[in-house]
């Protein structure tokens, strides 16, 4: 019998050597002459263990890694003998840091092979779609609207209540959007998911269209993500083989058809009307709310755009999980969230949870600190846009509401660690700088306002005038939060301010060094 | 290292050709036609317009408002290191430095001989095995001294 070797061709794990891993294997095999079967498929998402090799057995999935090239053979031999090897991790199911997680969007990401809807199928894949072609539309959005599913791109805005805002709108066209322009540094979570789980995206979308009405969807990826556009080209025209895109989809009534369209570098184009600019094939610039993407949205026509992980948790929803997955969470934050450990960190990857668990929690015990070594001084949670939170805010539990009352955001589940050797000051100046390469210069107080900035957090690390200055930055911070259009200028200030807040030791020559320098 | 075709004009209608009926065709062909040519010749600019029944200043207007496009050809190689807080949290500041001493040039600029031409991102999605680049559209990893210096290496022959 062949055995079947599982090789990630996650872009995250191909960064750090998995198609040479792929290739040695395949030498070692033919070398040895063994019958392998190599399985390319996502990632698990333990990116600390990459390029990390999995081998089916009775007992289930045994788990290798992080496995050099040139450790393969070896590898090899102990998976053919059921040896010992200083790289050997187990079961993978019972690898601590997997099995903490509660997965319900990401259950298959890692498990199957990304490119085959037989695969898809043979696991739980397309259930939500054949139930909810079996329901009205009114029943789909009730199931939506019972999950608690909010928005997961950042704003947290209830899925159901945009659905069904699109289903009430009357019009000859409506669209189905996915926002895959994930430009928040620290997350991955919907690369991963494009690249391992395809499948899971498309059938959420295919729901989405079913229930509001919509025949036509666009999934727009931004162009720094090659993998992940190629993986969805190929799980689209996977999906139009097998009958679930085009003219009768499942074999009912419904016409769905689904396009990629890639971005062009601009990370403005994250915010959803831009977006849809973007997408009109125009200038990325913001447009301003009402009327909302619900009503004219795309080409002016009613359009549901949600960012990939809300599709992505779809599926599990109509598949009869609508109650289970609101039993997860707390408050008014239901269901799991995949959060996206990054940067400084010892076991960074993808963890999904149910929210209510702890930032300490996520940092010292699951990212278990620092991969330098060094203490954590700061974790910029959401993104270019969110709040750097200091050890003292550690407590604060992972929850949409939790970190706005402590003047954070989660964003899209990203958390950048950083050592002590950080510079808060140079933080909240690269955050006023990217604001004003990103701006899309349509609202002054985002595109004048980030430029002065920097000029200002300048002459504050230059000592000159410290506490004017700090009046300015907090002012500008101000008109910024408040005058802005979108939430590129609107946020902005939130690293800014939470970095001058918590970190103000930071900004300026210490006044003690000043003294004593006297 | 990518292959480009020399601008021409008949080839460059052609391609805007291919995607005129897409539904908001014009990031669609001005990515083809830099897919094509490695960047987006100037006469090309009003052939779009013409055939998308759109002004000149638009179609200019959008040329020029995504870092992605390019006005004339890069150098033989693109390098691009993400610049992004996950990868300044890695070291990456400290890595664009030394990638930007060995090149000779600051990053957003081509080396003098055309080889290379050095690039900011912002962010690869790789930030879990931060600090990352991407040369000629491979993505690289877990960068220190060593891997960077082989990928400068690597991009300068």
């Amino acid at each position: 019998m062949n055995l079947r070797i599982f090789i990630p061709r996650d872009a995250g794990a191909i960064a750090v050597g998995a198609d040479e891993v792929a290739l040695a294997l395949q030498q070692a095999a033919a070398k040895r002459g063994a019958a392998v079967e190599i399985v390319r498929t996502g990632s698990r998402g333990l990116y600390w263990l990459e390029p990390m090799l999995e081998v089916s057995t009775a007992k289930g999935r045994l788990a290798f890694g992080p496995v050099p090239p040139a450790d393969v053979a070896s590898v090899l031999e102990a998976m053919l003998t059921d040896g010992p090897h200083a790289l050997r991790l187990g079961l993978t199911e019972e690898i601590p840091w997997l099995k903490r997680q509660t997965r319900l969007t990401f259950a298959r990401c890692g498990i199957i092979d990304p490119r085959s809807v037989d695969d898809y199928r043979a696991h739980d894949g397309y259930k939500g779609l054949e139930r909810a072609l079996t329901l009205t539309s009114d029943a789909i959005l009730a199931d939506v609207t019972t999950s608690g599913l909010r928005g997961r791109g950042g704003a947290g805005f209830p899925t159901g209540i945009k659905w069904k805002t699109v289903a009430q709108t009357g019009a000859d066209q409506k669209y189905i959007v996915c926002n895959a322009d994930e430009g928040d540094s620290g997350t991955f979570a919907d690369r991963m998911i494009m690249e391992g789980d395809p499948f899971v995206v498309i059938e959420g979308m295919t729901i989405a269209g079913v229930a509001v009405g919509a025949t036509k969807g666009y999934i727009y990826i931004r162009s720094e993500y090659p993998h992940a556009i190629e993986a969805m080209n190929a799980a689209i025209a996977a999906a139009k083989r097998a009958g679930y895109l085009g003219s009768s989809i499942g074999g009912s009534k419904h016409r769905f058809d689904l396009e990629v369209r890639v971005g062009a570098g601009a990370y403005v184009c994250g915010e959803e009307t831009s977006l849809l600019e973007s997408l009109e094939g125009r200038r990325g610039i913001v447009r301003a709310k009402p009327p909302l993407p619900a009503h004219k949205g795309l080409f002016g026509k009613p359009t549901v755009i949600n960012n990939v992980l809300s599709f992505a948790a779809i599926p599990f929803i109509l598949a009869g999980g609508a109650k289970a997955y609101a039993d997860f969470g707390m408050g008014r934050s239901r269901g799991t969230m995949p959060i996206q450990l990054a940067g400084n960190i010892k076991h960074g990857g993808l963890f999904e949870i149910a929210f209510g668990i702890t930032l300490g929690e996520l940092v010292d015990d699951i990212g278990g600190g620092t991969f330098t070594g060094r203490p954590v001084r700061a974790v910029q949670v959401g993104g270019p846009l969110g709040a750097y939170f200091p050890r003292a805010l550690f407590d604060t539990p992972f929850d949409y509401e939790a970190f706005a009352a402590r003047d954070g955001l989660i964003g899209h589940g990203g958390i950048v660690v950083f050592d002590d050797s950080v510079d808060m000051a140079k933080q909240a100046r690269f955050a006023m700088e990217f604001c004003a390469i990103e701006s899309c210069g349509k609202c002054t107080p985002c595109r004048i306002g980030s430029t002065r900035g920097v000029e200002t957090i300048d002459k504050i690390r230059s000592g000159e005038r410290v506490a004017e200055n700090l009046a300015v930055v907090e002012d500008l911070c101000n008109t910024m939060k408040f005058g802005s259009l979108c939430a590129l200028g609107g946020f902005t200030p939130y690293p800014v301010m939470s970095a001058l807040k918590h970190f103000r030791e930071d900004f300026g020559p210490a006044p003690t060094r000043l003294q004593a320098a006297e | 290292m990518p292959v480009y075709e020399p601008w021409d004009a008949k080839r460059g209608a052609e391609i805007i050709a291919e995607h005129t009926l897409l539904e908001g065709a014009t990031l669609v062909i001005l990515h083809a036609l830099q897919e094509a040519f490695g960047y987006v010749p100037e006469p090309a600019i009003p052939m779009i317009a013409s055939a998308l029944n759109l002004s000149r200043a638009e179609v200019h207007g959008v040329f020029t408002f995504y870092h992605d496009f390019r006005h004339k050809p890069a150098g033989r190689h693109v390098l691009k290191l993400c610049r992004a807080e996950a990868c300044q949290a890695a070291g990456g500041d400290a890595l664009a430095a030394r990638a930007e001493a060995k090149l000779g040039v600051k990053i957003g600029n081509t080396t003098a001989d055309e080889r290379v031409t050095l690039e900011p991102i912002y962010c690869l999605g790789l930030c879990a095995t931060a600090p990352s680049a991407m040369l000629d559209g491979r993505v690289v990893g877990r960068l220190d001294e060593a891997r960077i210096d082989a990928l400068v290496a690597e991009a300068q022959r």
